[in-house]
């Protein structure tokens, strides 16, 4: 049956791509083939996407043995969202990547470079599609290892010190994730998802099943850049080449959400623990912290990639805020964003890539005029900046709506406290998107030539169809929501 | 539970806070990687104590021989050998450019030398 296989198919196209493309050598090859293959697993994930909406969940055994011993890979309504967000935003930067990739890294490494791409493409996935608790920490290390090497390919000499920060606390999350793991493994002797959930609903208060969380939960908060553990993010983002921070910012600490919240609720199912559901408190006033530091650094800041990483910082603060309530509207909030924040950082870092074609360095002193100077790509920006401050009628808006309904659903202090948080840090991306905005759209007297200068027709298609997806997906809102809150009653199931 | 029943999870915990150590204190890069490798390295030790049983033999199935270790985790172990392999030859890569571009592996001459090129550039 070729619908089960394409699960399968899902992780092994671009890991096959990978290696192929090393063989490829100087040319376009290597790009044409990645496209090809990138593409091809977005088709993948969107048929994935629509077979589970119609027949529930499906799960493949690899290499035919059976689930709890074997590999399972499992697609329910949450991962497929999940996969559709990955390979929907690494298909737009394909064409995206063919001027910005030759303009930033030397001829004789592309074939490299795409090799790098695709396999953090393939750990992406594989995160997100794995049924087990260990492989999914093998495809975490393939997207981080590749990723540490597209960072360290940035044209500043940053880059490397920048990738090198990254890599060690990387590992460190990565490690800590895996002693979690094995602490699990070492309670129920079992590493499947669904079958570690089953044989934990046991252990109620027991103190390694503590541990095994704290573990989990410290390592996959470094790799989500959480706020006092988000140190390496600001100048991975900014020096990385402009394709990798598309990448980056709108899938690698998405992916480490997802992690979390499956982690939590599915194998913890920790809204049963009551022991457990307390530990999210503690994730309040950091989500809290991390939606005013984040912000109120990034006004301060002159470089706008390191603008905009801050402010992911912020918007990681968003979607713990709706995890630490655990409640149906409040999770759905968080997927939403999840999804939501993956767009819109995708299209504002593609809009940057855009203007770093121009500009020999995109900051607050250089973007002066830019507005008139590349309308088409200052366009884009300022659609899915309005969507990061949560204007109606863009994503943005959804998730901040479902946040601040599950907060005050709780009437809790609590609850105000996240009402006002959520309100006070769209105040402040306000601030820091109009600095933006005021100066690209004023006229530079210093440049006599206003002749418009805009990025090459393929990239305008990649940034284009990301900022469209901001306002389209604002509009017909059915289209994320249904699927966010089927993934949230699933999450949730057990109440 | 003596302290000695559960030697090799002493031990694991102490490498793993020496290698954190390391990585924290030392502001050579090399070094920095030398702990984080003896901080993944320990937590193999755990995962591989934790398959051992007591008078179990090697995990061969075969009449008469009743306890065998578990050989799950040894397995698992070798594919995170293989993950930290990888990640030590990144980094030191990533070590080796850095020596090109900077001239130096020293964490904090690094960070002199980052202040004094933004410096230059404001």
């Amino acid at each position: 049956m070729i619908g089960l296989n394409l699960v399968a198919l899902q992780v092994i196209i671009p890991l096959i791509g990978a290696p192929v493309c090393t063989l490829l050598g100087r040319g376009n090859r290597a790009w044409i083939l990645s496209t090809l293959f990138t593409w091809c697993a977005f088709v993948i994930a969107i048929a994935l996407m629509i077979e589970v909406r119609c027949c529930g969940v499906l799960s493949y055994v690899m290499g035919g043995w059976l689930a709890p011993w074997g590999i399972e890979y499992r697609v329910d309504p949450l991962s497929a969202l999940i996969l559709v967000l990955i390979t929907g935003v690494a298909s737009a930067t394909m064409p995206f990547s063919y001027s910005s990739v030759d303009r930033e890294i030397p001829r004789n490494k592309h074939s490299l470079y795409y090799t790098a791409y695709l396999l953090t493409l393939t750990g992406l996935i594989g995160m997100a599609i794995t049924g087990d608790a260990f492989n999914a920490f093998v495809f975490m290390e393939i997207a981080s290892l590749s990723a540490y090497v597209l960072i360290s390919l940035g044209k500043n000499r940053q880059a490397l010190y920048a990738s090198f920060q990254y890599l060690v606390l990387g590992t460190i999350g990565a490690t800590f994730f895996v002693i979690g793991v094995g602490l699990l493994y070492m309670l129920t002797g079992t590493l499947n998802m669904l079958d570690l959930s089953e044989r934990l609903s046991e252990y109620h208060n027991n103190r390694v099943l503590f541990v095994a969380f704290a573990f989990l939960v410290v390592g996959l908060s470094l790799k989500l850049a959480l706020f006092p553990l988000h140190v390496w993010l600001p100048s991975a983002y900014s020096h990385a080449p402009s394709v990798v921070s598309v990448l980056l910012a709108a899938t690698g600490t998405k992916i480490a959400a997802y992690l979390l919240i499956r982690f939590c609720f599915t194998v913890l199912q920790i809204n049963q623990h009551p022991a457990l559901l307390s530990v999210l408190d503690y994730f309040f006033p950091l989500a809290v912290v991390a939606m005013f530091a984040g912000s109120i650094v990034a006004i301060y800041q002159s470089d706008i990639k390191r603008l905009l990483a801050y402010s992911s910082i912020a918007q990681i603060g968003y979607i713990l805020l709706g995890i630490s309530f655990a409640t149906n509207t409040a999770l759905t909030g968080s997927i939403l964003h999840i999804v939501n924040h993956g767009i819109m950082k995708a299209t504002l870092f593609a809009c940057v890539g855009g203007m770093a074609l121009v500009l020999s360095n995109v900051s607050l002193q250089t973007i002066k005029g830019i507005g008139r100077r590349m309308p088409l790509t200052m366009a884009a920006f300022t659609v899915s900046s309005l969507s990061l401050i949560g204007i109606p009628g863009t994503v943005g808006f959804i998730s901040k709506w479902y946040l601040v309904l599950g907060a005050l659903e709780a009437g809790t202090v609590k609850g105000l406290v996240a009402t006002v948080a959520i309100i006070g840090s769209s105040l402040l991306a306000v601030v820091y998107v109009w600095r933006i905005l005021e100066l690209a759209y004023s006229p530079d007297p210093s440049k006599t030539d206003s002749r418009t200068k805009e990025a090459p027709w393929p990239m305008l298609v990649g940034i284009w169809i990301l900022a469209l997806s901001c306002v389209g997906f604002g509009l017909f809102t059915n289209v994320l929501i249904e699927p966010a809150s089927m993934a949230t009653q699933m999450l949730l199931g057990g109440n | 539970m003596s302290i000695l029943g559960n030697f090799n999870y002493v031990v694991a915990i102490i490498l793993t806070m020496i290698g954190l150590y390391v990585l924290i204190e030392r502001g050579n890069l090399i070094k920095k990687l030398v702990g984080l490798n003896l901080f993944q390295t320990s937590v193999f030790l755990l995962y591989i104590s934790m398959g051992k049983i007591d008078g179990g033999t090697a995990p061969i199935h075969y009449d008469g021989i009743a306890p065998f270790s578990n050989p799950l985790p040894h397995v698992l172990i070798l594919t995170a050998i293989v993950v930290g392999v990888a990640t030590l030859s990144v980094g030191l890569a990533i070590v080796v450019r850095i020596k090109e571009e900077y001239g130096t592996i020293e964490e904090r001459e690094i960070r002199v030398l980052e202040q004094q090129s933004n410096g230059g550039v404001q």
